[in-house]
């Protein structure tokens, strides 16, 4: 199986006044086409910040001091020119963000929005055929009336609308890597269920590989394929979703497990304190197919 | 004993294009020392009537029964003393240019509660009730972590000597482990003085571990409420039904019970 993202020894520093802080300590992470993978940690693990170093963000700032290989397509990531980078985003690689009322422009309708995204990948597409695929677009992702949506301001949609809009642009030009960063927090449950399972259904579709960033571990479980528990930079464990779930074997994510409070009401858990096994090597389970 | 009982509340906003009723003849109890769950989505009216047991806002019509007295939004200070609020997110709701210690005493001296003089080691002995160091009160909100920051958010509320609590949302923007230690926290807080907590979330996972009734709340009504365990087990409602049924959950007895429940439908 070939990866499509394979992220090697990833180190992560930032220079301050008082010498550098090191937020990532040489993580590795491969993505095979088509698979969908969570990384999951709480705030603070260093998740975020390995999605905008995918995304080649992270590269232009100036105090952040990168180092080891991000493997996209067999190009390197790190290596790249700014412009080569830039080139990648909105086209090969897409990202969806956490509040979707927050991360589209207020100021365009969201018609404008889906032409300045379409034009990424065509440059001389005309108003007229971007109105038309971003229809199409909208038609996918369960919009039922996309000919309102697409004259509306992000302000006049709800939520989950929004969700919707921001995964059918992510998507729009059927991207390699889709990049989902604590997507659907800000929304309701039951609205942020509906969202997840739509767009698992798209991206299987198309066969799109997907980085997941979540700290909910009841929606990664229901969403990826495989999970890596981060915690303070360190991949603490990984494997396949159903196993790593069932049968987890590092002390943190052990802790991580046993702080969900359940539907099942089995009481508040006694959280262990911050502890050194925490810290302990990672451990990572068998992938048999 | 009942402490609060809302009497056919109703609150509704006038706005240019209509009325909007967000929270329609709502008749409800919470007994002295029980933990009442308020649930429901974005919209339901669980914060309106949250602002109205703290007479933020008015009720258009209806009551507010506190322990034998009738409240409105014009109430005493013992009245507003006893009926404190913790809020979602910390950050944004203690005051960043006052030291935790300034924001836990303000209380103090709102209520005139204690002697003058003996006021800050009142307030080290509130950040001491919740796990906190007392000299922690000249720190800046800004250099403490979102639980410590959420544990002086319950800080200052017990501070006044609370009978009530609204405790609105007041673990969803924790992490998970962070969240476990405040839930505790609460737990053992309101077995200790002897509280009342309204509980709001729309987290039915917490919901399920730390409440003794839940009331679910859809569109300004109130439509379902009952014992947690028999909310859980056997819900009535259709939307309580799928409110469960959409948690994301983590291990096999979550996921046996809500396909029971889906089943049941």
């Amino acid at each position: 199986m070939s990866a499509l993202l394979e992220i090697k020894d990833l180190h992560l520093g930032f220079k301050t006044l008082t010498g550098q802080v090191d937020v990532l300590h040489g993580i590795d992470i491969d993505i095979a086409t088509g698979e969908k993978v969570a990384l999951v940690g709480e705030s603070g693990s260093g998740k975020s910040v390995t999605a905008r170093i995918v995304l080649g963000l992270l590269q232009e700032t100036r105090t952040a001091r990168i180092k080891g290989t991000v493997q996209f397509a067999g190009q390197d990531i790190n290596a790249m020119s700014a412009r080569e980078r830039a080139a990648l985003r909105g086209t090969e690689l897409s990202m969806i963000f956490q509040d979707p009322t927050s991360s589209l422009n207020p100021m365009f309708t969201i018609a404008n929005q889906f032409t300045e995204v379409l034009r990424r990948r065509e440059p001389k597409l005309s108003k007229a055929a971007s109105q038309a695929r971003a229809t199409t677009l909208l038609d996918e992702v369960a919009i039922p009336d996309p000919a309102r949506v697409l004259g509306s301001y992000p302000f006049q949609l709800s939520g989950g609308m929004n969700q919707r809009v921001m995964i059918a642009m992510a998507l729009a030009n059927k991207p390699q890597l889709l990049l989902a960063d604590e997507p659907g927090t800000a929304l309701d449950v039951s609205v942020q269920a509906q969202t997840l399972t739509l767009m698992r259904d798209l991206v299987e579709q198309n066969g799109t590989s997907v980085l997941f960033i979540s700290h909910n571990l009841g929606v990664v479980r229901e969403f990826a394929d495989r999970v890596y528990v981060i915690y303070r930079g360190n991949i603490v464990e990984d494997g396949p979703t159903e196993v790593l779930f069932a049968n987890p074997q590092h002390a943190y994510t052990r802790a991580l497990m046993s702080a969900v409070p359940r539907i099942t009401g089995v009481g508040l858990p006694e959280v262990p304190e911050l502890s050194d096994t925490f810290l302990a090597p990672r451990i990572r389970h068998g992938y048999a197919s | 004993m009942t402490l609060i009982a809302l009497n056919g509340l109703t609150k509704t906003f006038q706005t240019p294009s209509g009325p909007v009723h967000a929270v329609r003849d709502v008749t409800l109890d919470a007994k002295a020392g029980e933990c009442l769950a308020i649930v429901g989505e974005s919209g339901s009216g669980k914060t309106t009537i949250a602002n109205m047991i703290l007479g933020i806002l008015a009720a258009t019509s209806g009551d507010i029964n506190f322990d034998g007295a009738s409240l409105n939004a014009k109430r005493s200070a013992e009245h507003r003393r006893r009926i404190q609020l913790v809020q979602q997110n910390p950050l944004s709701s203690l005051n960043p240019k006052r030291s935790v210690g300034a924001s836990v005493r303000l209380g103090l001296d709102v209520y005139n509660i204690g002697e003058k003089s003996k006021r800050w080691n009142a307030v080290e002995a509130a950040l001491e009730a919740v796990g906190l160091p007392g000299d922690m009160r000249t720190r800046a909100p800004a250099s403490l972590s979102g639980g410590q920051r959420q544990r002086v958010s319950i800080a200052r509320a017990l501070a006044c000597d609370p009978r009530l609590l609204v405790l609105d949302e007041p673990t969803s923007a924790l992490d998970v482990l962070v969240q476990a230690r405040v839930l505790r926290l609460l737990n053992d807080l309101r077995a200790m003085h002897g509280l009342t907590y309204i509980f709001i979330t729309h987290d039915l996972a917490v919901v399920r571990n730390v409440a003794d009734r839940v009331a679910v709340f859809q569109s300004g009504q109130l439509i379902e409420l009952g014992e947690t365990a028999q909310i859980f087990s056997a819900p009535k409602a259709d939307y309580t039904r799928q409110l469960i049924g959409a948690v994301p959950v983590v291990d096999a007895a979550e996921l046996n019970l809500r396909n029971q429940l889906a089943r049941g439908a």
